[in-house]
């Protein structure tokens, strides 16, 4: 079965983020990236279909050259090969971006394709499921569980408030995953050793023949405005702890 | 896989060679309402999005439609006439009933065909977020999804929603012809400023074959038996990311007895399984609005956020003064939670 897992690089969770100076986008300086969580968690499922059920996983992501970092330990953690399409990410919308892969993946013809639910920086979470409509494959989101039975899928989708629901699929198919299904593994020495040498090829939108159009634009990015009028307490932490109980019984009145 | 592509660009009635070529423009006048229903009851969110266009109608100046989809919608599409509208369509086929991706999109595709809204507002649901994405991409849009807000500027439509895990917000713009798309979050309308009136209903009759639906839904179930019900619970002490380890849940737990507060958790935690999957706040768990809601150590990703947000009056103890948990606080603590929490506690025993 050849699987293809769409992975992309974001911020780190507890990176410090600032506007930049066109008031679109952060400052990318003195940032660090990481894998997008939720596409950590699909890499990890299809690392385990493999281990199951034989075959190949191909590590796909869209970026600038950073993201070579990202690939890498993809690789070292036990994809086969990867494909990167080095481009820009501010320079395409998610549609942009789908068309992108899907153009990368025609030529690939994978059996199944995983990716996160959604992504950690823009949060649109729809990548997957547009890459589905362009391939014109069926797909399914929100998945916490895949299983491979008699060459279909049986999948466990996540709904509101604690609800499941199995679904069977037919392959090829899409799902989008859910963070925290598995145990993410660690890359080992000896996989980053043979990471080293396994097939990365760079295509870009030019050989892709993809142009760029956008449907949505970001005109204006900028801190949250509170909801709520808050009160920052400070001092020590017995201080701040007795204004806190003080606060709570006698402005807010609910201790 | 290529086959495929041609076949479905043959059937929407493109150019088989042009992969990426765009759908035939619609010309789009009216904000048109999708309402989610399951076994003929509305979906609360539903009636959220539709304050949301009409307040957008209003706003811009459009006529406000519905629809609400299903195997038999004649009830619930007289329900939703009994709002500010003009119209509503009722979206009927068996094939309908249950569910699926495949069915949503070929019948509101027909319809939007038919119809031609300039845009097109769905409740930010589950199921919302499986379809939503692939009909816009059938009319190669981009669903403006999870959106919090909104501002006419100049006559322009800016769609406000949150970046970054809610660190950020950003206003967007369509930058396409209609119908352009968006979803709606849950909280960011308000159903109760809904205003009433009379609308009229027609149905519409989607063209629907069992072969163009290719997954197959099985019984929906509830993996827990609830033993917890934290909507019910006065005070709620929650705790996320920032516990780092299961070994010091007990500096939480310790404030939740000082308290007698019911325990409960972001997500992350209960992934790791150190909490159970019945005590989690948030999209994917419980929603709750106690009188006091005290958030430890929990960054606010949006996800939680509409899960608690609802509160009475709201903690936020975090070392990230940016956390996006403070943007919905009463209180805020910047600091470390293993010095404050158990300086709470200790107040707390004092006092009792």
């Amino acid at each position: 079965m050849k699987i293809v897992v769409a992975l992309k690089q974001v911020p780190g969770r507890d990176s410090l983020l600032r506007v930049d100076a066109s008031l679109r986008w952060i400052s990318e300086t003195d940032l660090t990236f990481e894998t997008n969580e939720p596409d950590a968690y699909a890499l990890e499922e299809a690392l385990q279909l493999k281990e199951k059920h034989g075959g190949e996983v191909v590590v796909l992501s869209v970026g600038p050259a950073r993201v070579a970092q990202a690939i890498r330990g993809a690789l070292a953690k036990g994809a086969d090969r990867a494909i990167h399409i080095e481009e820009d990410l501010n320079d395409w919308d998610t549609l942009g971006m789908a068309q992108l892969m899907a153009r990368a993946l025609q030529p690939e013809k994978p059996d199944l394709i995983l990716t996160g639910l959604q992504s950690d920086d823009l949060g649109y979470g729809q990548t997957g499921v547009v890459l589905a409509e362009l391939l014109g494959l069926p797909h399914a989101t929100i998945i916490m569980q895949v299983e491979l039975r008699n060459g279909a899928l049986r999948v466990k989708r996540e709904q509101e408030s604690g609800w499941f629901q199995y679904l069977e699929l037919p392959l090829p198919a899409l799902l989008t995953i859910q963070s925290g299904i598995s145990k993410l593994r660690y890359a080992t020495l000896m996989g980053i050793k043979r990471a080293q040498t396994k097939e990365v090829r760079k295509l870009t939108a030019t050989g892709l023949d993809v142009i760029s159009a956008r449907s949505v634009e970001i005109r204006r990015v900028y801190l949250p405005r509170h909801e709520r009028e808050t009160e920052m307490l400070a001092g020590s932490p017995n201080e701040v702890a007795a204004q806190l109980i003080e606060r709570l019984k006698f402005t807010a009145r609910v201790l | 896989m290529s086959s495929e592509l041609t076949a479905e660009a043959q059937r929407r009635g493109e150019n088989p060679n042009a992969f990426f070529s765009a759908s035939p423009r619609l010309r789009g006048e009216s904000i048109l309402a999708i309402l989610e229903q399951r076994g003929g009851v509305y979906q609360r969110m539903s009636w959220e999005t539709l304050a949301a266009a009409q307040q957008l109608g209003r706003e811009l100046d459009q006529p406000v439609w519905a629809a609400v989809i299903g195997d038999a919608v004649s009830t619930l599409a007289a329900e939703a006439a009994g709002k500010q509208l003009e119209r509503v369509y009722g979206v009927e086929h068996r094939l309908l009933k249950p569910y699926t991706p495949d069915a949503y999109v070929a019948a509101l595709e027909g319809l939007l065909r038919s119809v031609e809204p300039f845009l097109v507002l769905f409740p930010h649901t589950y199921r919302v977020r499986d379809y939503a994405p692939k009909l816009a991409t059938r009319f190669r849009r981009v669903l403006v999804s999870d959106v919090i807000g909104h501002r006419v500027e100049g006559g322009e439509l800016l769609l406000v929603r949150q970046l970054f895990q809610g660190k950020l917000d950003a206003d967007v713009q369509f930058a396409s012809q209609p119908p352009n798309f968006a979803s709606i979050q849950a909280g960011a309308y308000r159903a109760d400023q809904l205003r009433e009136g009379s609308a009229e209903v027609h149905t519409f009759v989607p063209e629907l074959a069992p072969g163009m639906i290719r997954t197959r839904p099985l019984e929906s179930f509830r993996d827990s038996g609830r033993a917890v019900d934290l909507s019910a619970a006065q005070i709620i002490v929650s705790v996320g990311r920032g516990i780092k380890d299961r070994e010091n849940l007990h500096v939480i737990e310790d404030l939740a007895k000082a308290l007698g507060a019911e325990l409960a958790a972001s997500r992350p935690i209960c992934d790791n399984g150190w909490l159970p999957m019945e005590r989690q706040v948030g999209s994917s768990g419980q929603t709750v609005a106690p009188k006091l809601y005290l958030a430890i150590g929990i960054s606010g990703a949006i996800q939680h956020l509409v899960g608690m947000k609802g509160s009475k009056t709201i903690v936020a103890i975090n070392k990230d003064p940016d956390a996006p948990i403070f943007e919905v606080a009463d209180y805020g603590i910047v600091g470390d939670l293993f010095d404050v929490v158990p300086a709470l506690t200790e107040e707390l025993r004092k006092a009792s």
